[in-house]
């Protein structure tokens, strides 16, 4: 073991953005072909594929499942190359023990930013096709022949001129002692016949079940229940506690402090008794020096930063103050997004149990790599001491990636309570006060335009709190928070001379990655003052934005699609209006059409949704479809009533009835695009959310005319009602 | 000690009157298919059967439902067959995370108890829990087909 807890970590946090340059092996395992992964029953062709005697294939997964269903779509890449029957397959997550300790093998294991598929694809289907390679390879030496006179299909190696054949099982072992194939051609998309096809997730039959587990669900012999609450004030600690009231009450176990007072915990023999009891023991709060913070005093802050002289530059072309000045017509307009809690349904939790020097850690996470360098440096041992055990987890959204709080105060709580096993679990109130929240942002735009109504000139400021800074503590290149001017810094509008640039405004309240991140908030304010454009140009909005991305192909190819689907140039029943916006997140191009109506109580109706995706290559088209029809939800979730408030320092909201989430009546009708134009690898589960927000807004306009600039629409009197 | 059956087998727990339902199958009795998502019967997660209705247990105390049968997830399938609800989320693809779809199950079960033919407007009224992932579309489609299903006439 040679990685020290700094390198692995630095490794770890910089994994996201680094992952495309990966170099991934297909080391060869030690000769016997048994390695120390738990539950290897088979011969270990490689570092992906498991063949066992009895025809079952392991196929390794290395990220986290949470829903997005990248557990099936990565494995079926890897059985395509490989030629299996897809029943052959059993799915199961890689080790992060033996990850470490085989110097990151298998690539990243963080399931962020949509990149699984994207970023993975190529060395899974080199797994899967120099496997294929060695156990042709092991049945063509068994029979004396040339490999180039084998083939293999559903898991059978089959020699043509003999009419002899041998499943892969039959040849397992032979084949993991063979030599890794240092060159490998992958298949031609076009001819997958099971990448591409829709196959049902391999987590789903647990679920229905009722035997799937979360982190939460974790039960060990002896453990015990933590309950936590952190200072209300972000960064604020305990300056004194009363342990009095909750002592001989039944089931108390412990109260004490961790962290250097940054939270207090109360251990019982359940977790209700632990929570309970822990409403019950006064304490006093030293909250430091925001105390006073509340959302008016940011918004003041983030006001100065649209006002700052100058900001890191995001994006500049051509000479913006010349072409602005010589605009026959400007237009100007502000946007605000706000805060957003993630509110994965399944709350943080944390089991850890540290002996002497190893740490077992169970819980749900969206990077187990994260979760195994966080533990390792919150119980002071090697990485290699550690062990991550994962599950399937109650929903991520970005919640459960980079923070790994959960995992720090989980094995801190357990550093008190040696030798015995410890689940910490959050209340909704605690999980919802102590998020890492989507960042705040505001944003000012300017265009000018020709006398044809053509830009000339386009200008934006945004402001909002660094996710790099102060969640990663990365330094910004050049100044620039790249997730913070997503949509402007690579901006596929064609227009002569632009100027973006972000002014970055840090608060006390912690910020994360929240499902689309960047993506999630900024093509409000840029699709929604594209539509203002085309308004002051007198344009239709979907042909002004067709004008201006002539020359960019995808772009141009999903908004022509969803507007086709859409019946854009058809007209809509009376009362019924409907907005468009485009957008390029995460590899991927996507495009929405929203139908609405809004009556003068406020009453908003959503009618159709038309949602458009054209991610390159199709792996699982209905789980794709799934992805979308989700990220309608979520996004209408946040449109309509999303927002996290700050007063006295502290988060206002509390739980689902004053952070409420849509439910099953407002759910609108949505009607998914798949538009593949291959050629790339685009991701899936984010990128659909982006183009939502100003749909809807833009349709709103058209309705009634008002240009909402600021989200939610619960700010503007406007409530989603059954259509 | 207060005595419960759950999905058909009898327990005994020594807890307070007052710990919910959810604590002591989850914590007590290690049956974890009722999930705790928000504590306050909001969310549904934690949504149990009792004497066939759905009731949110985390805000259920566990002394109140003395002499009542409760049915958690784990209890919807019966020798080995799935019911017809578990088998329409299958062939639907319904879950995505899946922490929400047991009590998400069990209210549709309980729907179809006493409604065999739900039309949308009955599914909005009954099936108000919360799924943070958005399967709603899904799960409409999946209430629809288990009532479809000649199998669940008969349940």
């Amino acid at each position: 073991m040679t990685l020290t807890v700094n390198r692995a970590r630095r490794t770890f946090l910089k994994g996201s953005a680094a992952a495309t340059g990966l170099v991934v092996g297909f080391s060869l395992p030690e000769a016997g072909a048994q390695t120390g992964m738990p539950g290897v029953t088979g011969p270990e062709i490689n570092a992906w594929v498991v063949v066992r005697p009895d025809n079952v294939i392991i196929i390794r997964y290395a990220r986290s499942e949470m829903g997005q269903g990248s557990m099936t779509s990565a494995a079926m890449l890897v059985a395509e190359e490989l030629d299996c029957a897809w029943k052959q397959v059993k799915v199961e997550y890689v080790s992060v023990n033996e990850h470490v300790k085989r110097n990151r093998i298998w690539g990243s294991m963080a399931a962020v930013g949509s990149q699984t598929i994207r970023f993975s694809q190529d060395y899974l289907r080199k797994g899967g096709a120099t496997a294929r390679l060695m156990l042709i390879q092991a049945a063509a030496q068994r029979w004396s022949v040339s490999a180039t006179e084998c083939t293999a299909s559903a898991g059978v190696i089959h020699h043509a001129a003999s009419k002899r054949s041998l499943s892969y099982g039959e040849v397992a072992v032979a084949a993991s002692l063979l030599p890794q194939p240092k060159e490998v051609t992958l298949k031609d998309p076009k001819t997958w016949t099971l990448a591409g096809t829709s196959v049902k997730r391999v987590d789903i039959p647990d679920t229905v079940h009722g035997r799937q587990r979360y982190g939460i669900d974790t039960q060990l012999p002896g453990m015990l229940y933590a309950a936590v609450a952190q200072c209300p004030v972000f960064g604020g600690t305990v300056k004194s506690f009363d342990a009095a009231p909750v002592q001989g009450r039944r089931g108390i176990k412990r109260v004490f402090t961790i962290d250097s007072g940054k939270a207090l915990i109360v251990v019982a023999d359940n977790w209700w008794r632990a929570k309970e009891a822990l409403k019950l023991v006064p304490v006093e709060w030293d909250v430091g020096a925001n105390g006073a913070v509340s959302s008016e005093s940011i918004a003041t802050f983030l006001r100065a930063g649209l006002n700052a002289p100058s900001a890191p530059t995001a994006l500049r072309r051509g000479d913006l103050e010349q072409a602005m000045a010589s605009s026959s017509k400007q237009i100007e307009a502000e946007y605000y997004t706000p805060y957003l809690s993630h509110a994965a349904l399944e709350p943080m939790n944390c089991t850890a149990l540290i002996n002497g020097s190893e740490v077992d850690v169970w819980c749900s996470t969206q990077n187990g790599e994260g979760t195994l360098a966080t533990a390792a440096a919150a119980a002071g041992v090697p990485l290699t001491q550690v062990q991550v055990h994962r599950s399937q987890v109650g929903g991520g959204f970005g919640r459960r990636g980079g923070s790994q709080d959960f995992t720090r105060i989980g094995v801190l709580v357990a550093k008190e309570m040696p030798g015995v096993p410890v689940k910490t679990v959050w209340t909704r109130e605690e999980d919802t006060q102590h998020d890492f929240y989507r960042p705040v942002a505001m944003y000012r735009l300017k265009a000018g335009l020709d006398a044809s109504g053509k830009p000339v000139a386009f200008r934006a400021r945004l402001t909002s709190p660094s996710l790099l800074t102060t969640l990663l503590k990365l330094p910004l290149k050049d100044g620039i928070d790249g997730p913070a001017v997503e949509g402007f810094n690579e901006f596929p509008y064609e227009i002569a001379n632009v100027h973006n640039d972000w002014a970055q405004r840090d608060t006390h309240v912690p910020v994360g990655f929240w499902r689309t991140v960047g993506w999630s908030q900024n093509p409000f304010a840029r699709e929604c003052f594209i539509d203002e454009m085309a308004i002051a140009a007198g344009r239709d909005p979907y042909e002004y934005r067709r004008s201006l991305l002539a020359g960019e192909k995808r772009p141009l190819a999903i908004l022509d699609a969803v507007a086709k689907a859409a019946d854009w140039t058809k007209p809509l029943p009376a009362g019924v209006f409907r907005g468009i916006a485009v957008t390029e997140p995460y590899g991927s191009y996507t495009a929405a059409v929203v139908e609405i109506s809004l009556n003068d109580k406020g009453e908003l109706k959503v009618h159709r949704v038309v949602q458009g995706i054209d991610c390159g290559y199709v792996v699982n088209p209905d789980n794709i479809t799934a992805q979308l029809q989700g990220s309608v939800v979520f996004a209408l979730t946040a449109i309509t009533q999303g927002e996290i408030t700050i007063k006295d320092g502290r988060v206002e909201q509390s739980n689902f009835h004053d952070y409420p989430l849509l439910r099953m009546p407002e759910m609108p009708k949505v009607e998914v695009v798949i538009a593949p134009t291959g050629g790339f690898w685009g991701g899936v589960g984010e990128p659909a959310q982006a183009p939502l927000a100003p749909a809807l807004c833009n349709a709103i306009f058209a309705a009634s005319g008002k240009r909402l600039r600021s989200l939610p629409l619960s700010r503007h009197g406007i409530k989603l009602v059954k259509a | 000690m207060i005595k419960l059956t759950v999905n058909g087998r009898a327990h005994e727990a020594d807890v307070e009157g007052e710990m919910p339902l959810l604590w002591v199958l989850r914590d007590v009795l290690d049956i974890k298919g009722p999930k705790f998502g928000c504590g306050i019967a909001q969310c549904g997660a934690c949504t149990v059967l009792l004497d066939g209705a759905p009731v949110r247990s985390c805000s259920v105390p566990v002394a109140a439902i003395a002499g009542k049968k409760v049915t958690t997830v784990e209890g919807l399938e019966v020798n080995g067959h799935l019911h017809p609800v578990q088998q329409a989320w299958l062939d639907h693809e319904v879950p995505q995370c899946g922490y929400c779809q047991g009590g998400q199950m069990l209210t549709a079960v309980a729907l179809l108890r006493h409604n065999p033919k739900p039309s949308d407007a009955d599914i909005d009224a009954a099936m108000t829990n919360i799924c943070r992932c958005g399967t709603y579309a899904r799960i409409r489609t999946a209430v629809h087909a288990a009532a479809a299903s000649s199998q669940s006439k008969r349940a």
